[in-house]
């Protein structure tokens, strides 16, 4: 039997005491966990090394001292003399370049994407892939491609892959939700496999009827990003609105992963802010599809690496899944486009292979987590 | 404070239906500034729902009031700066820290797109200190004992600085020494900042021991409030709970309640647990 005792037990000063002697850390160490200007600025180097060897490998033997002169010459008030032929520098500045910087792009956007998912649906294994959001924006292209064709699809591109990828996630977290009430990671894992295979079976049927197009769809699909500057000017707008978005909401992704209800009760409006992170989310997604194909995995592989080593807040997760999601896709395109040189694997081929037992891994060790 | 001032938080005519189900019907519970209201009743009662639709958690008919003020024509975060409310199993993410964790209890103060302030870190931090869990600021949440995991809730909840704290079974899975140390944690707290604390609590005793009033829910209606002394009768136990007991005043006069095992077989008087 439990009685209230006539005064407060002294037991807590005692436990401080205590602890001190052990040495663990005292009241000095109440901050936040913030990110932290080292870990950005490891990030940021990562990158840049990726960048540069994204830059050097390639089949036209350019020497690495010639680029970086190069690249230095193109900055504002310096000039110095690359020592590159107008052949070579049109390689570089047309080709290599535009190349370097859109796989970047489209890497860092899946990446924060990936982040962003996981924080609105509280599932480590949510990924714009996975979840059915490339399958729609991919199997809106492919429409927008068969039926517009030429420059009026161009334009509608970017458009129809944004109603796509919604549309898919929108699918994917309906079907999630109806099938397995409180079934947690892996029914919504299941809805989104679900909605891609049937998709992309829409989409291989529509391909199907246009077979003359088929080449142009089928190498979009696989993942490309040689497309440019023209694609990399397509997809900037939304890509800079669809990275701030998400970055603004990273705190609100804090509250929101101790639960709806909680969330709720700190006065939060949960689903406005999960309708805004998807939206934002589903943007990113969109313009990655829309310029690269069908890129899987980078969502789930960044995010998940970025947490370990840097903190769990939706703070440090989705800036550093960003720049980490650049560089990883950088490395996987330079691989894409050297491991078979002078021919040219399909990039998602790439993030596939590092990506699916990885994502294995994580699936085991959630589920012995039990979350 | 005289009886007659405006009720911290009063609940009128609470009704709520989930899934086709009705759960409550015109439950009224009131607490006066200070006062620590207990909400007893068998389980599936609707005691958590009956906290959970006060704090604004699930729809509800009838009116809830805080401090005279209808809840409902507050915005949701005046009302998180109000009411702070705790549930029974909250979610820990198991590598948040203790300090993280607390300042969430910031969230109604922190402006939508904005981060939290001075203010807001400095506020965490006494709460931490004043609940001994200054050492446990960088730790994570799943390295906690059911204790500490209990402190560290009470923690963000006091974050909120909310003149009422609704907790939902604040000793649900504490042995005997860690219900006794949360519940006068409480107490100490309510006493010191005049809070407001209504809880729900399966055990009868340790309601009878620290609420200053009980209101008994049984099949979704409140069918007993007041004093301890006057909820916790046996004939009003053994029709609700379906169970022998014995009730006998405690040395403070405040009741404790006994399970008696049924005549049938006689046997030496068994301690609720």
């Amino acid at each position: 039997m439990v009685t209230r005792t006539p005064a407060a037990a002294p037991a807590p000063e005692a436990a401080r005491r205590a602890r001190k002697r052990r040495g663990e850390p005292g009241g000095d160490v109440m901050k936040p966990t913030r990110l932290r200007g080292r870990a950005l600025l490891v990030a940021f180097a990562v990158l840049a090394a990726s960048l540069a060897v994204g830059l050097m490998a390639g089949a036209a033997g350019i020497s690495p001292r010639a680029i970086a002169l190069a690249l230095l010459d193109r900055l504002p008030l310096v000039s110095v003399h690359s020592g590159l032929a107008p052949v070579e520098e049109g390689l570089l500045f047309q080709l290599r370049v535009p190349r370097v910087l859109l796989a970047a792009v489209v890497g860092g956007l899946l990446a924060t994407a990936g982040a962003g998912y996981q924080g609105v649906f509280r599932n480590p294994l949510a990924d714009p892939y996975l979840l059915g959001a490339a399958a729609g924006a991919g199997l809106t292209v492919t429409l927008v491609v068969v039926f517009l064709g030429g420059d009026a699809g161009v334009t509608a591109v970017p458009v129809a892959a944004f109603a796509g990828a919604v549309g898919g996630v929108f699918l994917a977290y309906a079907l999630g939700h109806t099938a397995g009430r409180g079934g947690g990671t892996a029914t919504l894992v299941l809805a989104g496999v679900a909605v891609t295979s049937f998709l992309t079976a829409i989409q291989t049927f529509v391909q199907q009827l246009k077979v003359d197009e088929l080449q142009r769809i089928y190498s979009w699909i696989l993942g490309d990003v040689g497309g440019g500057w023209e694609q990399l000017r397509m997809i900037a707008p939304y890509a800079v609105v669809s990275t701030i978005a998400m970055l603004l909401h990273g705190r609100l992704l804090d509250v929101l992963s101790v639960g709806d209800e909680e969330a709720v009760s700190l006065g939060l409006h949960a689903a406005r802010v999960r309708f805004g992170v998807l939206l934002a989310a589903s943007l990113a997604t969109a313009s990655a599809v829309a310029v690269s194909g069908l890129i899987a995995f980078v969502g789930i592989v960044v995010p998940h690496v970025i947490r370990r080593l840097a903190g769990w807040s939706y703070r440090i997760v989705l800036p550093l899944s960003f720049l980490g999601g650049a560089a990883f896709l950088v490395l996987a395109d330079t691989i894409a486009r050297t491991v078979l040189a002078p021919a040219e694997l399909p990039i998602g081929v790439v993030t596939a292979f590092v990506g699916a037992p990885f994502f294995v891994t994580v699936l085991r060790v959630t589920r012995r987590v039990g979350t | 404070m005289s009886g007659r001032a405006v009720p911290a938080i009063e609940a009128r005519g609470v009704g709520v239906t989930l899934g086709g189900r009705r759960v409550l019907a015109d439950v009224t519970l009131s607490a006066a500034p200070g006062q620590w209201v207990a909400v007893i009743g068998p389980n599936g009662a609707g005691k958590s729902t009956l906290l959970r639709a006060v704090a604004g958690l699930v729809p509800r008919e009838g009116e809830v009031l805080v401090g005279g003020t209808a809840v409902d024509d507050l915005r949701p975060r005046r009302r998180a700066r109000l009411i702070a409310y705790a549930p029974q199993s909250p979610a820990l993410p198991p590598d948040m820290t203790v300090y993280d964790y607390a300042l969430l209890g910031r969230t109604p103060y922190v402006p939508y797109l904005g981060s939290e302030s001075a203010e807001d870190r400095e506020v965490t931090r006494s709460v931490l200190e004043r609940l001994d869990l200054g050492g446990f600021a960088s730790r994570r949440l799943g390295h906690l004992s059911g204790g500490e995991r209990q402190r560290v809730v009470l923690a963000r909840a006091l974050a909120q600085q909310a003149p009422v704290l609704l907790l939902d079974e604040p000793t649900t899975a504490l042995d005997l020494g860690h219900q006794q140390q949360v519940l006068e944690l409480v107490d100490r707290l309510r006493l010191a900042d005049g809070l407001t604390v209504v809880t729900t609590l399966h055990d009868l005793s340790l309601a009878g021991q620290y609420a200053d009033a009980l209101v008994l829910i049984a099949a979704g209606r409140a069918v007993a409030a007041g004093p301890p002394a006057r909820v916790l009768a046996e004939p009003l136990l053994t029709e609700h709970f379906g169970a022998s007991v014995r009730v006998e005043a405690g040395a403070d006069g405040r009741p404790l309640v006994h399970l008696v095992r049924p005549p049938a077989s006689p046997a030496p008087s068994a301690e609720e647990s």
